[in-house]
């Protein structure tokens, strides 16, 4: 074997605090999910219990994480929904250079640096305005189409740039209408891809803090929950919170995952 | 899923006559009429007449960006036309959608829906024409059984060798019953020894069938193995149309001769014009004698003339008669031996034009020349053709 160079186990040693840095605080909070019923908000670790994790799921002094988690889920599902539709829409529409395309292209993505507590804010105000009450299912759902369509849209437009336009010629040439051609063709192709976007639009609507802090009404969406309950709850039913969250996430991700490498074998066969 | 009920050897000779009865008897001519497509200030086709007879395969040839592919995507319904007539038989089609024209097109790379298996790519157009799903299921069979696919239905095209996908796509066009199959470049996706069986086999199938075929292609070689008419374009306009040997022999124009092959083509001004011939004076070279069949020549024109590589003959230098017509000094640069032909590279001695000489190896071996040589080229009036333009 040849030798390896120093700076390869400098860049190796790098590496490793970059991934302790990144899991490190992680794997701390789950640690201290696991704390005994004694325990406290900091180590050392006084026995060893899942009397935490049991805990997230009782109402709490202020509120309810149950009913919070709820809440961001369906609100999730509403943006994946609706994020996918209108960014497939949005894509197709782009496919054909209409007058103002590229204005509204500019428009679309530059709305994405705006800061978000301002974008919260105006929705606010625009509710008001409208003599309309905020609630996490409207004004908060649209503050977080706000952030996840531009991204969807940007994703789409990437994926048509790269979709091979003879497919759907040749649909039409053996006499297949436009919304078969979409339907046989078009859609099964992009499935994938539609995926993949899905799994964004949830992760970005899942854990939105700011856009949503402003427009979320009376009812609390998950992040929201927890960051009130981080000055009222001092137990370490919040770490086992962040422990469940966290292997959500991984759960949705690994379907995702496994729903992607179904829909590309099915293809690929 | 779709498994297909396998059909005896014994039976494809029954399907296949009836296939061929069905697509000859409906098969249909094509006429353009003065067809223009223009994008923006942009004309891609101009002003084209045309007119492809019933069963008769037609080759559309020119480098890229002639227009030949437009003018396809045109008669398919693909493109729409910015002015003028498409008849396909005797009907008026310019507003009609691709399906109602009764043509079908295989794709450049085929086009087969990489998420359907081949079974599903051929039963396609038989589903979105709502055939009942038990009679679409026979046709299915019957044309995967014709083309030798059986085996592969349940396949998807990327599971499929280059030959297979483009049995599959012809196939899928083949299934619909079309009175016209238009063809784009359907032989560029495959390797060299596999592109001249395809070649030989669309050809058997094309006569087979009885079927109109028009092509698009950028080889001469193609155009003139497959077709019975050739189409020359170039800047979307139609420089000559005609048989594979009027198109080799007779060019009508530089265009035309330069990309059908090597001709070597000299200018110069117009001296005498009889019916049938040209007299023209070359600059350094002197007098060449051209045929001439109808295009137009008046004395005094600057024009070209073209002749073939092949037939000229090449003597060493000095010739018998320094002042005949027909003939020039040149000097070899380079020879290549290419198997059955040998080519070989001169310079012209007064001129300095590239000169191309072609012999059959084992003539040029009986008396070769060496490189550095001066040599004498004539060729007969009979070679040398009139270029008008």
């Amino acid at each position: 074997m040849t030798k390896r160079p120093l700076s390869f186990y400098l860049l190796a040693a790098f590496f490793g605090l970059f991934v302790l840095f990144l899991y490190g605080p992680m794997f701390a909070i789950f640690l201290l999910s696991l704390q005994g019923e004694e325990g406290g908000l900091t180590f050392p670790m006084r026995g060893f219990s899942f009397y935490w994790l049991g805990q997230v799921f009782q109402e709490q002094r202020v509120g309810s994480f149950t009913e919070s988690f709820v809440r961001s889920m369906a609100l999730g599902l509403a943006v994946v929904l609706l994020s996918v539709i209108v960014s497939v829409m949005a894509g197709l529409a782009f496919r054909s250079r209409f007058r103002g395309a590229t204005l509204l292209f500019y428009l679309t993505i530059s709305s994405l640096i705006v800061p978000s507590v301002l974008v919260s804010l105006g929705i606010g105000i625009t509710f008001q305005v409208l003599g309309l009450e905020t609630q996490w299912f409207s004004s908060g759902l649209g503050a977080h189409l706000t952030w996840t369509v531009p991204f969807a849209f940007l994703i789409v437009l990437g994926v048509f740039n790269r979709f091979n336009p003879s497919y759907e010629e040749a649909a039409r040439d053996l006499g297949a209408s436009d919304p078969k051609t979409f339907w046989e063709i078009v859609f099964p192709l992009i499935a994938p891809s539609l995926i993949g976007i899905s799994l964004l639009a949830f992760t970005l609507s899942y854990d939105e803090f700011t856009r949503t802090s402003l427009v979320s009404g009376q009812k609390n969406t998950l992040p929201l929950e927890v960051f009130g309950m981080t000055t009222n709850v001092t137990s370490p039913a919040l770490y086992a919170l962040g422990t469940l969250t966290t292997l959500f996430s991984f759960t949705m991700i690994t379907l995702a995952f496994l729903t992607f490498r179904f829909f590309s074998k099915r293809q690929a066969q | 899923m779709n498994s297909s009920t396998s059909v005896a050897p014994s039976e494809i000779q029954p399907m296949l006559n009836q296939l061929q009865q069905e697509l000859s008897a409906q098969a249909v001519g094509v006429t353009l009429r003065n067809v223009t497509k223009r994008y923006g200030s942009f004309t891609a086709v101009e002003n084209i007449n045309l007119e492809i007879q019933a069963g008769s395969y037609t080759c559309l040839l020119g480098p890229s960006g002639c227009g030949k592919t437009t003018t396809l995507r045109m008669i398919a319904g693909h493109e729409e036309i910015s002015s003028g007539d498409l008849l396909i038989g005797e009907r008026r089609v310019n507003d009609l959608p691709p399906t109602q024209r009764n043509t079908a097109m295989m794709f450049q790379n085929y086009a087969l829906f990489p998420h359907k298996t081949v079974w599903e790519n051929v039963e396609f157009g038989l589903k979105m024409r709502q055939m009942p799903k038990a009679e679409r299921a026979s046709q299915v069979n019957e044309m995967l059984e014709i083309v030798g696919l059986t085996k592969f239905a349940d396949r998807k095209p990327a599971k499929l060798s280059g030959g297979q996908q483009q049995r599959a796509a012809l196939a899928r066009a083949l299934v619909t019953r079309p009175q016209v199959l238009l063809l784009d470049e359907p032989l560029s996706a495959l390797d060299e020894n596999l592109r001249v069986k395809t070649r030989s086999e669309l050809r058997r199938l094309q006569k087979q069938f009885g079927m109109t075929f028009v092509q698009v292609t950028h080889g001469q070689d193609e155009a003139f193995a497959l077709s019975d008419q050739i189409i020359v374009m170039d800047n979307g306009r139609i420089d000559q149309i005609g048989t594979p040997s009027q198109i080799f022999q007779r060019p009508v124009s530089r265009f035309v001769a330069r990309f059908v092959g090597d001709n070597n083509i000299f200018m110069g001004k117009v001296r005498e014009v009889t019916p049938n011939s040209v007299q023209m004076e070359v600059e350094g070279i002197g007098t060449l004698l051209c045929c001439r069949e109808n295009q137009p020549a008046e004395v005094g024109d600057s024009a070209a003339c073209s002749v073939r590589s092949d037939s000229m003959s090449l003597r060493p230098y000095p010739p018998d008669d320094l002042n005949a017509p027909n003939q020039l000094t040149a000097r070899v640069v380079s020879i290549e031996f290419t198997g059955y032909v040998t080519r070989v590279s001169l310079l012209s001695e007064a001129t300095g034009a590239e000169i191309t000489y072609k012999a059959r190896s084992d003539d040029w071996m009986k008396q070769p020349v060496a490189e550095g040589q001066l040599v004498s080229l004539s060729w007969s009036s009979d070679d040398c053709v009139f270029l008008a333009h």
